[in-house]
This record gives C-alpha cells, structure tokens and sequence, in this order.
C-alpha cells in the first residue's frame, strides 16, 4: 500500500505544475481580458479618485502639489508678516518683536530667512543677522523672535520667509464654498428638473411604443420601425435651430416662453425617444410569445398586458435605458444652451462648471468640488440601477 | 349540445393554405386529442379555438356561439401551453389569480377557488413561491391550475407534456385524466404526437394529416377500423404492416393474391371493385402467427430479432413485400438473424386498401351508415 501510493504522490507535483501551465497556455484570450479589464479600471478609477482627493484637500496644498502626494506633508514656502512694532518690547537694551508664524500645531519649519531673493538661507536655530544689527530666528515649531538696537517703527510688521513641512489636511470646506457661494447648490437643482422629467417622459411614452410595435398587428408596422431605426442617425447639431424655431413659433401661439424648461423635456424627450422606442422594441419583442398569449387566452386585453406582464418583465431594459437617457441628459450642454436661458433659475450644472471654467480658472478646489458635485448623481443613479442590467429576470418562466 | 363545431374551417398564411377545410363536431365534456406528425396543422386548429389566430375561412361554434369574431380574451378558453408560460414575476397564487383579477373577480372568490385548484393539483404549499422556483412538473401543474380556475367552457392543451421526463409524463398523464373525470361537463381538446398519449387520454381522436382530416373517432375505432392507409400506418407501434396484393375475386368476401401466388379469402366486402385490381394488405404486427412451410403465407429471412420479454418482435424480409414484415410474437422465442421463418396471418384482422389508401371495410361501414342515416334525413337537419 504504501509503495504504491509514495510513487504516486511523487507524481502529483508534476501534474499540478503542468495544469498551471495549461491554465496559462489554454487562455492568453482570458489572460488579455483579464489585462483589459484591469487597464480600463485603471483608466477609469484613477482620474476619478484623483478628482475626489483633490476637492477634499486644502486649497493651498492643492495649489502646490499633485494629489497622489496628498497623503505625505507638503513643504510649502511660505511668507508672513512679524506682528507690528507696536507690540515690541524692550529686553536688555534691545527691541523684540515675539510670535508664531502660523496657528497650525502641526506645522514644522525647515529654514528662514528674511529677504525674498533668500527665503530659505538660514537652518531652524541659526540666528540671522539682518541689516543695521538686526537679528531673526524661527524655532522649528514655528515660534519667532525679531530684535533689533534700535526701536522697530513703520505700521506693518515685517516679512519673514520660512519654508515648512505641513502635514496633509483634508475637509469639507471646498464643498460648504461651492454649494453655498459657487450657485452650484441651484444649478444642482436646475439639473435634476430637467434630467428627471426628461427621463421618464421618454421611457412612458417609448414603453407603449414599443409594445404596440412588438406585439400589435398592425399595416405598415415594419415600415414605422424602419423610420424609427433611421431617426436615430439623424445628428443632433442639424436638428437644433429648426427645433427651437418651431417650438418658439408654436410656443408664441399658445404664450409659453421661448425658453424654458418644457421646451427642454420636449427636446430631450425627442432626441432620446428613437433610441428608446429601438432598445425597448429589441427586449419586448423578444419576451417569450406564449406568456403574452397566455394572457390573453386568460382574459387580459392590450392594455392588461402591457401593464401587468410587459412592463414588470421588461423592468432590466427600462432600467437601462433610464441610465443612458439620465446621464446623456445630466451631462448634456448643447441642448440646455439652446433651450434654456443663462439665468440663475435656469442655469444646469454643466452650463455651470463651463462659467466657472472661466471666473474661477486657476481655483482648483472650487473646480475639482463642482466637478465631483456634478458627477456624484449619475454615478448614485449608475450604482442603484446596474443591478437590473445584469438580473435574468425570465429564468424559470419558459424552460 | 355540440361543445366545439368547426365546419369548413381553413386557414392560409398569405397564399399558402395550412388548413384544407376542418368539419368537426365535438360533444360537451368530450375529452378529443388531435394527434398527427408534425407540421399538420394541429397545432394551428388548437390556436384557432383559442383564438391566437385568425380564421381564414369557415365557421367556428363553442357551445353553439358563432365565436370568429371574438377575441381570444372572450372566449371563455382556457390553455395549457407546451412551455407552461407562466408569468415569471408573479408567484404560483398570481399565476393562477391572474385571469380572475383581471375578470374582476371579489378576493373571497379568487382565493377560494385558487387554494381548491392548488388542492386538487397538491400545490398548497408552493402558492407563494415563484416560478423559477419549481421542477417541471410543478410548473405544468400551475399552468393546468392557472386554467382550471378559470371553470372555462373549453380547456386547450398543447402538447402539454412534451417538456418532461418519461416518469412524470406518466404521473402527469394520469393527473390530466383524473382532471377529466373531475370536470365531466368541460370540454377538452388535446394536441400530441405522442401515440399513447392519445390512445390513454381521448375519448375520440382527430387524426390530422396535411391540414385535412383523415379520420375523428374513438381510439379503438382508430386501432381497428382505420379508415386509410395513413391511419393505419400513423396509429399503432409497431406500424402496421402493408403487403401489395390483386383482387383476385370480388365479392362480400374477397380473395386476394399475394405475389407469391398464394391466395386468401378475407372477410371483407368488395362487391364494387373489379377482380384484378391492385390492393393493399394490411396487416398488424401481433395478427401475424408463426407457421410451418405449408400453410405459411409469407415466409422469409429474419433481419432483426427484438425480444422484450412478454414479447418478441421479428423484422423479416419478405419475398411477398418490398417493405421489411414486422411481426409481434408472444413470449420468448428462440430466432436469431438470418434463419427464414414462415408466417401465416389472421384472415379477420386484414384490412385492406384500394389504390387511393382508401379502406375497404371502412368504406363499406360509411356506405351502411350513411343508408341508415338517409332514413331518418329530419333529424340530421333539426342536429344542425
């Protein structure tokens, strides 16, 4: 027994390392998915991480340095001015001036000095000898002493140049700026009362469409799905001013203003519908025929039907459309700069972020907060729907 | 009470005609099955009744109602689809409540009649779950619950068996026909292409061939009597077996000549077809009898022995026939292949065929009926 099973255990490790090897050599295609699929998340994760650590940092670390450094401190040159002369005292013949270049507990100076063309000439603990037998010294936790012969005069103290490691902080404070002085907070809003309405007008209105496109018997049925099919490569940019023209001409007649936030449902609605009505059409078309016959034969008319069985067995694709048409609409400018005006009550996030592109353009923190502010919705509505993509929600109906 | 009458029904696909004109009458609480080979248009007619396809012509009577131009929804059917096809977002209690809550039907009743149909089909502790949740057979049973529920004047299955295993194919059968016994005054049509299916089942069996009718009558009458060579051929396992003869006298009683030479009187009438003709035999596999080389009819080298046990089949190629003779004998018998065995066959079970596949003894029946019926003509028409 155990001459036999010793030879065969020798012969295990070999078998095991080959299977390894097979594994390798059966999937280089695996082995590329596997490599793409990491790259895209890369690709896709860091700039957005990057973008999130950016809007929470300070602004002046942000300013200095990237955000992949934002977890180590930052050494930051720095230049503040000594309390005025009129604190200073009088010790042993000579004039002091005493204080702390900043609040900050954490901050740790490296070096001073005290003219901007050597801001960093002197170690912590060196004493510097300035003009007119003057002298400065930083201790590293920050704390100063200026003295002097003769009395300090002039209104403002005077400038000292230190060079300090500042430990990473992180906080709030850039969204508290944006939403509340940015009118980022109302465009916020502006966006969700265009984006929600023209979600759901399309996805109501493409749902029947679809159904009767599917499933009702009707002449020329192939023919409107064909025009359907060719409304989607009708390019946007070419139907825009002759939209907007006819919506403010029939608008006139009926005293709606040019633009306003129905004219943008509409146009949304519109652009979005062909899609829909073509993705929609492809899933309920493809639901099992005897479940619909079924109903029938069980009593139920159109209508039943479609709300009964069709709409609960299509939820995945209507939940999938939704994503598409919410985030197209979210990120959407053209069309919201076509239909909508530039005030403050209808301003959307994006129309936003470009303004701010212009007044606030060297303001990172402004920028990366708005940014994030602007992409926290699709990614909230992304995250709660995927599940419905990926649900088989027919299994066990038909076998 | 007729319970289904179609008479002339037809149906076409653009130019292309399904159906050849279907005449049938079926009687309240008659258990019909169709059967027939696939593509014959059973399954069409069964949509037809339902109402999930247009009528291309002729007329359709439930319970005397001329229904062609009512909707499936209205109909007052009820079906049993091959795929079960129950809603997949709704658990086994809203499978069956659907039809009712759609009719609007107070929640005493629905719930009343739901958990008496989960009783009888002992699906009382699955009514919350959801379909997937469920073997085949379970799901099969929801579907016939789904349509019992219902009480509908027509119950429809469409082979509705043909997606389980052979064990619960039998169990589920057995169920179907306790459902018949348990809604005596239901009609019930049944589509198969399964044999036994229809032989258990039927009451009465519509053969269907080629969108035409070839014969609607009880199972045994089928097994019999068949009214064709398709018939003959379509019912029966083995197939029946099909000898080219001549007619070698006509007359109540025909003497028929095989091609050996050898002659046989059958008891069958032939008084209107001419001597010489050329005939068919047909002969079933378990009529035909071992026999020595004298009296042997038909005699020839085995191919293939098949022994079951009870029984033992022999395929045997004949001089007599181009085809290969199967023969049904009891028992256990000693054969193997290549030995020449000699057979003679029972006289009164010979059916015979005239050059369209007609049957002889068929015919002569209908032509005995239709004497009868020609004396009483005021009440075929007061029927209609």
């Amino acid at each position: 027994m155990v001459t036999v099973t010793k030879p065969l255990s020798s012969t295990d490790s070999p078998y095991q390392s080959r299977g390894l090897l097979s594994t390798l050599r059966r999937s280089p295609l695996t082995l590329l998915t596997h490599l793409s699929v990491i790259v895209i998340v890369v690709m896709w994760t860091l700039p957005t991480a990057g973008l999130l650590i950016s809007s929470l940092r300070d602004k002046e670390q942000l300013a200095v340095s990237g955000w992949w450094t934002s977890l180590s401190p930052s050494t930051q040159r720095l230049m503040v001015r000594s309390v005025p002369p009129d604190a200073q005292l009088e010790e042993g013949g000579r004039y002091v001036l005493r204080g702390k270049v900043s609040d900050d507990q954490a901050l740790q100076v490296l070096a001073f000095g005290w003219s901007s063309r050597e801001p960093a000439a002197y170690a912590v603990g060196d004493v510097a000898q300035m003009r007119k037998g003057q002298t400065l010294s930083i201790s590293s936790n920050g704390e100063y002493e200026l003295s002097s012969p003769e009395p300090f005069s002039g209104a403002r103290g005077k400038r000292l140049f230190y060079t300090a490691k500042i430990p990473p902080r992180f906080g709030l404070d850039n969204y508290r700026e944006v939403l509340t002085t940015g009118g980022i907070g109302q465009s916020f809003i502006n966006s969700l009362t265009v984006t929600i309405p023209a979600t759901v007008i399309p996805i109501l209105i493409a749902a029947f469409a679809a159904y009767a496109l599917s499933w009702m018997a009707m002449p020329g049925r192939g023919l409107l799905i064909a025009l359907i099919v060719g409304l989607l490569v009708v390019p946007l940019q070419m139907s825009l001013i002759p939209l907007l023209r006819m919506y403010n001409q029939i608008g006139s007649t009926f005293g709606v203003d040019a633009k306003s936030y129905l004219g943008i449902w509409l146009a949304h609605t519109g652009f979005g519908l062909p899609l829909a009505i073509y993705l929609l059409r492809n899933y309920i078309a493809n639901l099992p025929k005897e479940i619909i016959e079924s109903a029938r034969v069980d009593g139920a008319n159109d209508f039943e039907i479609f709300t009964r069985i069709i709409l609960p067995l299509s939820f995945p694709a209507l939940a999938s459309f939704a994503i598409f048409q919410f985030l197209w609409v979210w990120n959407d400018l053209l069309v919201a700069t076509v239909f909508l005006g530039t005030g403050e009550q209808q301003m959307v996030l994006t129309a936003r972020l470009r303004e701010m592109l212009g007044s606030y353009g060297g303001n990172w923190e402004v920028l990366t907060a708005s940014a994030f502010v602007s992409m926290a919705v699709p990614l909230l509505v992304f995250f709660s729907l995927q599940r419905y993509l990926v649900r088989g929600l027919l299994s066990g109906s038909v076998k | 009470m007729t319970g289904v009458k179609l008479s002339n029904i037809r149906k076409s696909y653009a130019r292309n005609e399904v159906l050849h004109g279907i005449d049938l009458e079926i009687e309240l609480g008659e258990f019909v099955v169709f059967v027939g080979p696939s593509g014959c248009g059973k399954s069409t007619l069964l949509r037809m009744i339902a109402g999930l396809e247009s009528i291309s012509d002729g007329e359709m009577y439930i319970e005397g109602a001329l229904v062609n131009h009512i909707p499936a929804s209205m109909r007052g059917t009820a079906m049993v689809f091959q795929t079960y096809a129950l809603y997949p977002h709704m658990t086994v209690y809203d499978n069956m409540a659907f039809a009712m809550r759609i009719a609007k039907e107070s929640k005493e009743v629905i719930d009343e009649k739901v958990h008496q149909a989960a009783e009888l089909l002992q699906l009382t502790e699955y009514l919350g779950r959801l379909p997937k949740a469920l073997s085949g057979g379970q799901r099969q049973r929801v579907a016939i619950g789904r349509a019992i529920v219902r009480s509908p004047k027509v119950f429809l299955f469409d082979e509705p068996l043909s997606n389980l295993d052979a064990a619960l194919r039998v169990q589920t059968r057995i169920e179907i026909a306790n459902l018949k016994e348990n809604m005596p005054g239901t009609t019930m049509i049944y589509v198969t292409h399964d044999q036994v299916e229809a032989m258990t089942l039927a009451d009465r069996i519509v053969v269907l061939s080629a969108g035409k009718v070839e014969q609607f009558g009880s199972p045994l009458e089928l097994y019999t009597n068949p009214a064709n060579l398709f018939v003959a051929r379509f019912i029966g396992s083995p197939a029946m077996n099909i000898l080219p003869v001549v007619l070698e006298q006509s007359g109540p009683h025909s003497l028929i000549r095989f091609t050996s030479g050898k002659t046989l009187s059958v008891p069958v009438a032939s008084e209107l077809m001419e001597e010489g003709a050329e005939l068919q035999l047909g002969i079933r596999s378990e009529d035909l009898l071992l026999s020595d080389k004298l009296n042997a009819l038909l005699s020839g080298e085995v191919q293939f022995v098949e022994s079951l046990g009870e029984m033992t089949l022999i395929h045997v190629k004949c001089k007599e026939s181009d085809s290969i003779i199967v023969a049904k004998l009891v028992g256990i018998i000693e054969l193997h292949k290549g030995q020449t065995v000699h057979l003679s066959l029972m006289a009164d079970k010979v059916h015979l065929f005239n050059t369209e596949g007609h049957s002889l003894r068929y015919l002569d029946q209908q032509s005995c009926d239709a004497g009868q019926q020609a004396e009483q003509p005021d009440l075929v028409t007061d029927n209609v």
